[in-house]
């Protein structure tokens, strides 16, 4: 038997809400597989078991807010014991998970519904709503007030069209637990955790930058050969090929892949690229694509692109937002020259992109136009001196003259 | 000290003279600007709104074309192209279907199929709706089929200030914008500011604050939902109306504000109930505002028939202020029972 615990998503993050569980008591898990949802800071994540196993008994249930590191649940490792029959089964939640915003932690006691009197039709002008069976009507604005409220809507009776349970009704009942802080904005609140991780990694990790101009002749005119006898649906970005170059250039220089914990530097053997993602409405999120040195550029390619949809759409795993070695920020899209990133704790360094802009190049004494990238790499002192760093933005460089080697 | 009677601050005149007043405006402020249709010159216009415009500028300016919404449709895009300020006339919305493809295909279009390069800064006069017996080819409400189409912009003035000051608006857009003048309106009259001139096209606006319960309409709807409204308060219901005004982007930022606060909301469309504007204002409510509503939407709609042509049979095809009135107690739950 062993605890499934609410993960910690980032340096940032203290406590999580659950969402919603995925599995149920009883059911078998693999490593891996996405057990649950959490919100958090940066939008709802869904987490994963890192254990083959059952689902013994489920502790936190969906609504509330536990600190990192409280067990959400048992699971039962695979031939283990199964927990005491009493022990168990902790209750399907009493309100289905999207009404739950603040569920009370107190059970509702079982009293008969006074509701269940048919609401008279009374020469209706429409027809009435259709009631589902089993569900008290009630209307969107009584049920999140009750919630807020602790209002037990069983225990009213409804006034509104149909006999429904109205925001009038709720407000006039006698209340129970007391209401709940209503949720913070959630952009506010992902602006605050930005600038907290922010302010820490520039107060206390000593930056250093290099940067170079890469002429990116050789890997724009091969990707348009490759994306030419591709579909259209398996073409290549630029972005694709600068994140399998980061990545290839990680197996030059170790150092910059890792970790700077303990006041030692942890090199990290998967190269797992954090990679700054845009939400709409404001806010970034960095979460990693994992293994970029393993996967070809398809792999890459399609891996990106399910990253930002699924950061955008708010469903990240949690794996993905704490497994990144190394970070890279890519603004070439809004048109700016170039990025001296800010490191995002505790990794030890960031590659910036700008754009990819035609310019005069010097070639043998001959001044060309050719397609060049600038390039940068903010590193952690402590961890990395400026020689390394140079070698490694080199060997990024190396990697985008030969781009069918990628 | 002589007797100087001062310079009145308002006009007392129509929604047809507003509607004038604001077409000769823009000819007066811009020599790209001209009129066109079909009768618009001789005739004075199917609705009298061009009477007299011929006279004043000439058939330079005030064309008369044949009956072929197609092709003046389409002559009024290319001028927009070649870099004037075309008006427009369809005499209704019912026949505009003859140009829809102009409109649909070519005006909504050229912008995005050129990559930016062209845009079509032209505006579609057309009547709407009915009320005065012109029967079924004559009296439909299809700005909702038009509001579906992106590249359009779609407005509804339903009050004097609006009829007179969208047209120059929308004149100096860049791109096509249809506007909506409802049938019903034409001989309303009005107090209208002497100085009255432009006006937003992007904001609709309250109309009559109140607590209760949020009405929302447009166009010919307008009056008939401030009338119920007004016998809604008789029974101590406080009803909100709010004007959409533009029905191509929808401002659902006012109206979401406003059922945040009174939480039940009613929408009067004198468009067909099914695949309608009602209907995407409730589907967005219901995405916008789903857990502030503390009732179901409720609609109301013309039946779906085809516009009848005996007076009771429109009259009882069409939102009146007691149907309005029954859904909005139907929606709070008082009274009407």
């Amino acid at each position: 038997m062993s605890d499934f615990r609410m993960p910690s998503l980032g340096a940032d993050m203290e406590a999580g809400t659950l969402i919603k569980w995925l599995k149920q008591p009883g059911d078998t898990v693999k490593r891996g597989d996405i057990v649950a949802e959490v919100d958090t800071d940066k939008g709802a994540i869904e987490i994963e078991v890192f254990e083959d196993g059952v689902l013994d008994a489920i502790v936190v249930e969906p609504g509330e807010k536990v600190p990192v590191g409280r067990t959400l649940a048992r699971i039962r490792s695979a031939g283990g014991p199964a927990a005491e029959p009493g022990g168990t089964p902790a209750p399907a939640p009493a309100t289905p998970p999207a009404a739950a915003e603040a569920v009370s932690p107190a059970a509702a006691p079982s009293i008969p519904r006074v509701t269940e009197a048919t609401p008279a039709v009374t020469g209706a002008v429409a027809a009435p709503m259709p009631r589902p069976s089993a569900r008290v009507a009630a209307s969107p604005a009584a049920r999140r007030r009750a919630g807020e409220l602790g209002v037990d809507l069983q225990l009213l009776k409804g006034s509104g069209p149909g006999g429904a349970i109205t925001l009038a009704d709720v407000e006039g009942a006698p209340t129970g637990a007391p209401a709940p802080a209503v949720a913070p904005d959630r952009r506010q609140t992902m602006r605050r955790a930005i600038a907290a991780a922010m302010a820490k990694s520039k107060r206390e990790i000593p930056h250093a930058y290099v940067t170079t101009t890469i002429d990116m002749s050789r890997t724009m005119d091969w990707l348009r050969a490759e994306n030419q006898r591709r579909s259209i649906e398996d073409r290549l970005l630029p972005a694709a090929l600068l994140l399998k170059a980061v990545a290839s250039a990680v197996s030059d220089v170790p150092d910059v892949n890792g970790f700077w914990t303990e006041e030692q530097l942890q090199p990290s053997a998967p190269v797992h690229i954090g990679t700054a993602i845009v939400l709409r409405g404001g806010g970034l999120i960095a979460p990693a694509l994992h293994d970029v040195d393993q996967r070809d550029l398809s792999a890459v390619m399609r891996g990106l692109s399910d990253l930002v949809a699924r950061a955008r759409a708010g469903a990240l795993r949690g794996s993905e937002l704490t497994d990144a070695t190394i970070t890279v920020t890519n603004l070439g899209d809004l048109g700016v020259e170039g990025v001296l990133g800010i490191i995002y704790p505790p990794q030890v360094a960031i590659v910036g992109f700008g754009r990819i802009v035609d310019r005069p190049w010097v070639i043998e004494g001959r001044i060309e136009a050719r397609p060049v990238l600038s390039a940068s790499l903010s590193f952690d002192h402590r961890a990395v001196d400026g020689h390394r760093a140079g070698l490694f933005l080199a060997a990024v460089d190396r990697r985008l003259q030969s781009p069918e080697t990628l | 000290m002589p007797d100087v009677a001062p310079a009145p601050t308002t006009v007392r005149m129509t929604y047809r003279d507003a509607a004038r007043a604001a077409i000769r405006d823009a000819l007066q402020r811009d020599p790209r600007v001209f009129l066109m249709g079909e009768d618009v010159g001789r005739y004075g216009g199917a609705y009298a709104v061009s009477k007299g415009l011929l006279a004043e500028f000439g058939p330079e300016r005030i064309r008369d074309t044949p009956l072929s919404e197609s092709t003046f449709v389409g002559a009024g895009i290319g001028a927009a192209l070649g870099g004037m300020r075309p008006i427009v006339e369809v005499m209704t919305v019912n026949f505009s279907l003859l140009a829809l493809d102009q409109i649909v295909n070519n005006a909504a279009t050229i912008r995005h199929m050129s990559g930016g390069q062209f845009s079509v800064p032209l505006v579609i006069r057309m009547v709407t709706g009915a009320g005065r017996q012109l029967a079924a080819q004559h009296a439909h409400s299809l700005e909702g089929w038009y509001a579906h189409v992106p590249g359009l912009r779609i407005v509804a003035p339903a009050t004097l200030e609006d009829v007179r000051g969208m047209l120059w608006t929308a004149l100096e857009d860049p791109d096509p914008v249809l506007i909506f003048e409802h049938q019903a309106l034409y001989n309303m009259e009005g107090d209208l500011a002497a100085d009255a001139g432009p006006v937003d096209i992007d904001r609709a606006i309250v109309r009559r604050r109140g607590d209760d319960v949020t009405l929302v309409t447009y166009g010919g709807s307008l009056f008939k939902s401030l009338q119920a409204a007004e016998l809604a308060m008789a029974q101590g219901l406080s009803v909100e109306v709010i004007d959409l005004r533009t029905l191509r982007l929808l401002d659902m930022d006012t109206v979401v504000a406003s059922v945040r606060r009174t939480h039940h909301a009613v929408i009067v469309d004198e468009g067909w109930r099914s695949g309608s504007l009602s209907a995407e204002i409730t589907t967005r409510l219901v995405e916008q505002a789903f857990y502030d509503l503390d009732a179901p939407v409720a609609r109301v709609c013309t039946e779906e028939v085809p516009i009848p042509y005996p007076k009771h049979l429109e009259d009882a095809a069409v939102p009146q202020p007691a149907s309005i009135l029954a859904a909005l107690q139907r929606t709070t739950a008082r009274g009407g029972r």
